[in-house]
């Protein structure tokens, strides 16, 4: 459903990229590990168009992105949750959740609009009182909660996750990866998540790819993952400061 | 040779620099009213920003030009009485608040409460990556976020320079009745009098030039910050710098075209 072929970007003089390729089938759910820098964010938004690569080819169903007449409608495919949640700050609760029916090609009346929000907070575990709170009142867990809302909103067939667990204590995070599971389940969409946090790769994922300096240093299927030999996906599943991942001290 | 040639080639480098942002300023704009003229058209965004660049900057501008109107009328009374022309300052207080101080102050006043907040909130929408969730809600951030606000700056400007300049009359009308001993009713008259159309209009071009410069700013260094708490402040003094210094050229421009003989 998603193949990404020889995909480069490089910011100046530094290269995040370097020929990245990625094939994500229909429904599954793919999660990228990495360290900090090593391009999995780019990759994601590489992917959504908001970063044009260098040089390689993103395919989205066959259908080249960069060819892609309809951007809206290419857009409308997907959902994301973004790692900071991404929230407007302006509007409430409900109305970040229902954005993208409240205008353009997927446009509702707005009382529609708002019971579908509220149908949508209720499935991430969050009552209709919270519909009308600014995302400024909300805490971090509930946020995430409201990004994914959001995500999930209009149903879309690709939904991408960057670090949905990140800051969050590990009760919430257990919260938010059961969350995202059954969601992908549910809804039978085909799922990216970028993370650092096993226990979400653990959680989440069908297949794991790990990218190192910008190409994918080794993927499979989850239950591969510990049984793999490569030394980089070893020390960074150890969490060990020692191996072939240079840290710095 | 390099002590020479490396003065030269900073200067170039910041011409071209220079030169860059300008085109960069200048695309910007011409695709803000691109979007301005295209739809769809977010009604709400244009409302709400009509209430921020224009409704809620109103105390700040009627402050602004009363005061400004009274301290006119006081050097003008003050100048005029070393040549015995005390009599002038109805019409040199009009004149002054109509043409050139009104569109001013309420131009630097935007630059200050508008451009700055415009820039700031953008930016931290930048930083804080609601612009990207806007471009993956299948919206543009140009025509949701740009456009609204600077057709919001180029519609209410020009009539927040109305109010101003009314206030600034009277505020130099104020002062004069209750301070330098003019008759009420004759201050107003030749107040009204004085003024002609191209005094009126000029101002009201002038409030309309610099509301578009004073939203456009907020927008382009908002869009174009940094990351982090620093970028947000360096886009915000940015957008307030360049919005003040564009507003008092632009000005300088209008002020020729409209009364250079």
């Amino acid at each position: 459903m998603i193949s990404l072929q020889d995909v480069h970007k490089a910011f100046g003089a530094k290269e995040i990229l370097r020929g990245l390729d990625l094939d994500v089938a229909k429904g599954e759910s793919c999660v990228i590990i990495g360290g900090s820098g090593s391009g999995k964010s780019v990759a994601l938004k590489c992917v959504l168009g908001l970063i044009t690569p260098d040089r390689g080819t993103i395919m989205v169903d066959g259908e080249d992105i960069t060819k892609t007449g309809d951007r809206d409608a290419f857009l409308a495919r997907f959902g994301m949750l973004f790692q900071g949640a991404a929230l407007f700050d302006s509007l409430p609760v409900w109305q970040n959740v229902a954005f993208r029916l409240l205008r353009g090609s997927l446009k509702r009346p707005r009382a529609e609009a708002k019971e579908i929000a509220i149908e949508k907070l209720r499935r991430v575990g969050m009552g209709p009182d919270v519909a009308d709170l600014f995302p400024a009142e909300l805490s971090g867990g509930m946020q995430k909660r409201v990004g994914l809302a959001r995500a999930i909103a209009a149903d879309p067939e690709i939904i991408f996750f960057d670090e949905p667990t990140s800051g969050l204590d590990p009760i919430m995070a257990g919260v938010i990866n059961e969350l995202i599971r059954e969601i992908v389940v549910e809804m039978g969409a085909t799922a990216v998540t970028i993370t650092h946090d096993m226990t979400s790769v653990r959680a989440i994922a069908d297949k794991v790819a790990m990218l190192h300096r910008g190409k994918i240093r080794w993927h499979g299927p989850v239950a591969d993952m510990d049984r793999a030999d490569d030394p980089y996906l070893r020390q960074f599943i150890t969490g060990s400061p020692n191996g072939p991942i240079e840290t710095l001290r | 040779m390099s002590v020479i040639t490396r003065p030269l080639a900073a200067l170039g480098a910041g011409v071209l620099s220079t030169l860059a942002t300008v085109g960069r300023v200048a695309l910007f704009a011409l695709a803000a009213f691109r979007h301005i003229l295209t739809p769809p058209f977010y009604g709400r965004e244009f409302l709400h920003a009509l209430m921020h660049v224009g409704y809620l900057s109103l105390p700040v501008v009627g402050l602004t030009a009363v005061f400004t109107g009274g301290a006119l009328a006081l050097q003008i009374y003050a100048g005029g009485a070393r040549f015995s022309a005390e009599q002038v300052v109805p019409q040199i207080v009009a004149l002054g608040v109509v043409r050139e101080l009104g569109p001013v102050m309420v131009g630097l006043m935007m630059a200050a409460r508008v451009t700055s907040s415009i820039a700031a909130e953008i930016a931290t929408m930048k930083v804080t990556e609601q612009i990207d969730a806007l471009v993956t809600l299948s919206t543009n951030p140009m025509k949701y976020l740009t456009a609204p606000r600077v057709f919001a700056g180029l519609v209410t400007v020009p009539l927040l320079v109305a109010v101003g300049d009314a206030i600034g009359v009277f505020g130099g009308w104020f002062v004069s009745v209750q301070s330098l001993g003019f008759n009420p009713a004759v201050y107003l008259k030749n107040t009204v009098d004085f003024l002609e159309t191209p005094d009126i209009v000029s101002s009201l071009v002038k409030g309309a030039a610099f509301g578009v410069i004073a939203t456009l700013m907020g927008c382009y260094f908002g869009m174009h910050s940094g990351r982090g708490a620093q970028g947000v402040g360096q886009a915000t003094k940015s957008s307030v710098v360049a919005a003040a210094v564009l507003i008092l050229a632009a000005n300088f421009l209008l002020t020729q075209a409209f009364f250079a003989t």
